[in-house]
């Protein structure tokens, strides 16, 4: 079972250090060290393992350094940035593998941009040799690009010429939209195998900034502080430790303290059922601040996150996840209160942002989404987002009277703090914009949800058994890369963003090619890379 | 600006054989990089010594006669020229993939930015050597050797022109900026260092020189050996006619080395000792201080192969770009099911033979370095001394390919790392032994005197005596 577990004292491939307002985060890549066997990472390459630990560095600088303004991303090795993504590792691996890796990478990197938007955390890539591919594609993920023009040193995007696949982790995407570079010149950039030195890459706007090699320690330094500048991440709080998960695994059960999941492999299914807060949930920011990792709202999201990221790789089969919750709507309401509250303190802010990546991740997992309000649930708030994510959601209906009637609730998080990838809340982009007035911190009813368009359907007690079980059964008789297809198209109505456009042009494009001939046939480019043979294409546009 | 070009007498100022007078385009670059290139050499070349006359060999054509014309000459007035080998008629690609077809006359476009940057990387390498010598001539042990030396730069200079002229005749405005830029990096400095490490540190004395020519340059054979092979042409006939000139380089590394160890082998003879502190006491280099200066270039050396298991030297291969040197002597010219077994530190690994080209070339290359050591012992033994010089195992102090960072000793021991680090100084030259050597680096003008570490050559060059003024000072 592949996990996501780490911590810095187990890195083998990035150099963690701090310096007061300024992280560095150098790439030092163990080549020996790949995820699994096969390949060697040469040349800073990285394979899914590499990536694991990036994410887990960028969440240690987010809660447990909250001095750290600014971010250095660069690497220990001699003129040699980053080769990008390992080619071998490519070759080898299943179409699966490479999607969901794909997809991890591309998170991480929007989660670069995502902490610079909104938590105040700037990064810069200094770029300190050779920067390929991947290499380019997170230097692009930075606030800035600051390159060493040793006259040699080149950054190229040679996925098209030479592998024959697309720059797929946000490169094509973010050279015109976030770099603005013409797209005429980035055709030439993107067929280019060998890439542009420094001075062209400034001239067409590929780095930010360009410094000769004996001046480029001070520049980096200098660049550092004026990202730091811009930042209100405070100087004098102390960090909150990400203390390691609590995650036990028997059988088909992995249970954590607040989330746990049972594999349905007969059904090919699976059950996450998150629990909400406890009664003792502090309300002060002093008492959050000292329940630190234990504090729910983070508890909970860091679990979510890992469950959701172990069942994309360790249960590829298991096509529908039924979501849902059991504990208390009040509680969970007085939770966002808190985090709404508290919103301008650094930690709770880093929290909002952990529950926003975290539910950004449910929009784009390629598995029907499904979510059952039941008696006893707690989908309310933060935790109605989740059947916000959702693909559809059955509601029981029970007689007005009962007394466990389950209820749901909206608190102001459902209105702004946790937008999606295209920039919307879950709310409006589930209206199309044309959300009907809608009652916040009030109890509804599964007739109120299904009137307001909050649920898709609200069997009643005599019904609820089997509308559930046969809207499950039907979904998983169903084509399994059509339903990816659908449900990517349609979670994301209404505007695009870069985001929207990474998961949905650039990232459906590639996983096309990542299927194609030409790229993994016996006779494609991915596949006879390195192996000195010539691909032989099929001529054929599509 | 039409006048000049019409009264300029191309075949007079850049002898060549590519028809440079009725090629509009490449006048043009031409035009544009040579005022370049000469002042790269007025600041980076010998800039101590531009007024000297140098009796130099240069080449005027390709022919018998004509690809060794001597005289004396001031090397900024050097006539650098553009010389190919004669064409092969109906030459075909000997290897790879297309093995058989017609070789190209033009680069094919899906192998245009490769070709180019194999150009550039070869031709990087030409005057980062000049630089890195540029100090060598105050410090140089006679006349003769002043005017090897500068033989040997303005030839490093003549192979800049031949990649330049690839670049500027076939690759458009994308060769005549990588022209420019061979011109911008500088060995050394650290702002715009030269593409490949070793030529970016300085050569400091002419033991280091002598070892530079033998092994270095025998890599630059090697290499331009597997660019003759090429399918593309106009750079295999190039590098066919630069082989000529590298030969006089790696002979001029074989000679000096002889040399100093003839001269080690007359103080040892006349002190009756093989006491090395002895032998340097009477101003000459003891043969274990040679041995570890072989250790040092020899390894260096093995690196610049690149990789033994490498996807861009099967690439290079499979598409015809660069061949193995001398590729008519194997069977399997496609070589696309064929197989090596190399050793690595895990044990035996078999890879695909294709991917396994640096390594071929290199084990060739090890090949072709024992025959000057086999030479200089022959003369050890005359001499009746009990010594061997040996090339030390391709293992030891490589920084490149399966064996970096592995503890290998000269002999092909494996150690653990601290026992290494601390024989390390045995092997190669110590600051102490660098410091020495340099010690014993005087400048000797005199036509016909040798500095007293060095033996005399046998001959002079192109039939004249070795007291012959071979450089004129002004």
């Amino acid at each position: 079972m592949i996990t996501f577990d780490t911590s810095p004292d187990k890195y083998r491939h990035w150099k963690l250090d701090f310096d007061g307002e300024v992280a560095t985060l150098a790439l030092d890549v163990d080549e020996e060290a790949g995820l699994q066997p096969g390949y060697k990472l040469k040349l800073n390459s990285y394979d899914l393992g590499v990536d694991i630990e990036l994410h887990d560095a960028l969440q240690r600088i987010r809660f447990e350094h909250p001095e750290v303004r600014c971010v250095v991303l660069t690497s220990a090795k001699d003129r040699m940035f980053c080769a990008g993504a390992n080619i071998y590792m490519l070759g080898q691996s299943s179409h699966a593998w490479k999607v969901n890796f794909c997809k991890f990478t591309n998170e991480t990197r929007n989660g670069i941009e995502d902490s610079s938007r909104h938590s105040g955390l700037k990064f810069l890539a200094a770029v300190n040799g050779t920067c390929a591919g991947g290499g380019y594609e997170l230097a692009l993920a930075c606030d800035e690009i600051l390159m060493v023009d040793d006259r040699s040193s080149t950054v190229s995007l040679p996925e098209v010429p030479l592998l024959g696949v697309l720059p797929g982790t946000g490169g094509l995407t973010r050279l015109v939209d976030k770099r603005k570079v013409r797209r005429d010149l980035a055709d030439v950039f993107c067929t280019t195998a060998e890439g542009v030195r420094a001075d062209r890459a400034k001239a067409w706007r590929l780095v930010d900034e360009i410094a000769k090699p004996a001046d480029f320690k001070a520049r980096i330094a200098e660049r550092a502080r004026a990202l730091a500048a811009t930042s209100d991440r405070p100087a004098d709080a102390k960090g909150v430790a990400l203390t390691p998960l609590r995650r036990e695994i028997s059988g088909n059960v992995w249970r954590y303290d607040h989330v746990e999941v049972v594999l349905e492999p007969e059904q090919r299914s699976a059950t996450l059922t998150v629990t909400g807060p406890g009664d003792a949930e502090p309300d002060g920011l002093d008492e959050i601040l000292a329940a630190g990792a234990a504090w729910w709202p983070l508890a909970m999201a860091r679990e979510l996150d890992d469950a959701l990221l172990l069942l994309r790789v360790n249960a590829a089969e298991l096509g529908t996840i039924v979501l849902k919750t059991r504990g208390s709507v009040d509680a969970v309401l007085r939770i966002d209160a808190a985090l709404l509250r508290h919103g301008g303190n650094w930690f709770v802010r880093e929290v909002a942002g952990m529950l926003r990546r975290t539910l950004a991740r449910f929009d784009v997992t390629s598995r029907s989404l499904f979510a059952v309000i039941e008696e006893g649930s707690a989908f309310a708030g933060t935790l109605f987002e989740l059947a916000l994510a959702a693909d559809r959601s059955y509601m029981k209906a029970l007689d007005s009277g009962a007394n466990d009637a389950p209820t749901v609730a909206l608190s102001e998080a459902n209105f702004g703090l946790y937008p999606m990838a295209n920039g919307l809340t879950r709310l409006v982009t589930r209206f199309c914009g044309e959300a009907p007035p809608l009652p916040k911190g009030e109890r509804l009813d599964a007739a109120r949800a299904l009137d307001l368009g909050l649920v898709t359907f609200a069997p009643d007690e005599l019904d609820w058994d089997d509308e559930v079980r046969l809207a499950l059964e039907e979904r998983r008789s169903l084509s399994p890369d059509a339903l990816t297809g659908m449900e990517a198209n349609l979670r994301f109505p209404g505007p695009e963003t870069m985001e929207t456009r990474i998961f949905g042009r650039l990232s459906a494009w590639q996983n096309w090619i990542f299927n194609r001939p030409n790229a993994v046939g016996e006779e494609g480019a991915l596949k006879l890379f390195g192996s000195g043979r010539k691909p032989s294409f099929k001529w054929e546009r599509i | 600006m039409g006048t000049d070009l019409m009264a300029i007498d191309y075949q007079e100022r850049i002898p060549n054989n590519v028809d440079l007078g009725n090629n509009r385009t490449l006048q043009r670059a031409l035009e544009h990089w040579q005022p370049r290139f000469l002042d790269w050499w007025r600041e980076m070349g010998p800039s101590d010594f531009l007024d000297a006359e140098v009796y130099l060999r240069t080449a005027i054509s390709v022919d018998q006669k004509g690809w060794a014309q001597f005289g004396h000459v001031r090397t900024p007035e050097y006539r650098w020229g553009i010389f190919l080998a004669e064409p092969e008629p109906d030459r075909r690609i000997g290897f790879g993939d297309d093995y058989g077809k017609p070789v190209w006359q033009q680069v094919p476009g899906e192998y245009r930015s490769t070709l180019r940057r194999l150009i550039v990387t070869q031709g990087d390498t030409e005057p980062a050597s000049v630089e890195q010598q540029r100090m060598l001539g105050h410090t140089c042990p006679s006349l003769y050797d002043l005017r090897n030396l500068f033989q040997v730069n303005v030839e490093e200079g003549r192979h800049l022109w031949a990649m330049v002229y690839l670049l500027h005749a076939y690759f458009g405005r994308d060769g005549r900026e990588e022209a420019e830029e061979l011109l911008a990096r500088h060995s050394g400095d650290s702002d715009k260092p030269r593409i490949l490490g070793t030529f970016n540190e300085p050569i400091e004395d002419w033991l280091s020189f002598y070892m530079f020519t033998y092994f270095t340059d025998r890599d630059g054979k090697y290499q331009l050996k597997s660019l003759a092979e090429s399918a593309f042409d106009p750079l295999s006939r190039t590098c066919r006619f630069m082989l000529t000139e590298e030969a006089h380089h790696m002979s001029v590394g074989m000679l000096g080395i002889q040399r100093v160890i003839q001269r080690t082998l007359e103080v040892m003879k006349e002190l009756k000792t093989d006491d090395p502190d002895a032998v340097r006491k009477a101003g000459a280099i003891d043969l274990p201080t040679v041995q570890r200066y072989m250790n040092f270039w020899f390894s260096s050396a093995l690196d610049l192969f690149g990789a033994d298991i490498s996807s861009n030297a099967a690439t290079y291969f499979a598409t015809g770009l660069k061949g193995r040197p001398d590729e008519a002597q194997y069977e399997d010219h496609i070589a696309r099911d064929a197989t090596l077994t190399l050793e690595t530190p895990n044990g035996p690994e078999e890879v695909a033979l294709r991917n396994a080209m640096n390594e071929v070339t290199r084990q060739a290359y090890i090949k072709d370095c024992e025959v000057g050591l086999r030479r200089w012992n022959r003369m050890i033994e005359r001499a009746g001394v009990a010594f061997e010089v040996k090339l030390p195992s391709p293992r030891f102090r490589r920084a490149i390919g399966s064996w970096a960072g592995a503890f290998v000793a000269p002999d092909g021991t494996r150690l653990d790392e601290a026992t290494w680090r601390a024989r390390l100084p045995e092997w190669i030259p110590s600051e102490a032994d660098r410091t020495f050597v340099k010690s014993l680096q005087k400048q000797v003008i005199e036509p016909g005197k040798m500095a007293a570490w060095i033996a005399p050559p046998e001959r002079g060059i192109d039939g004249k005596p070795v007291d012959f003024e071979y450089v004129r000072f002004n």
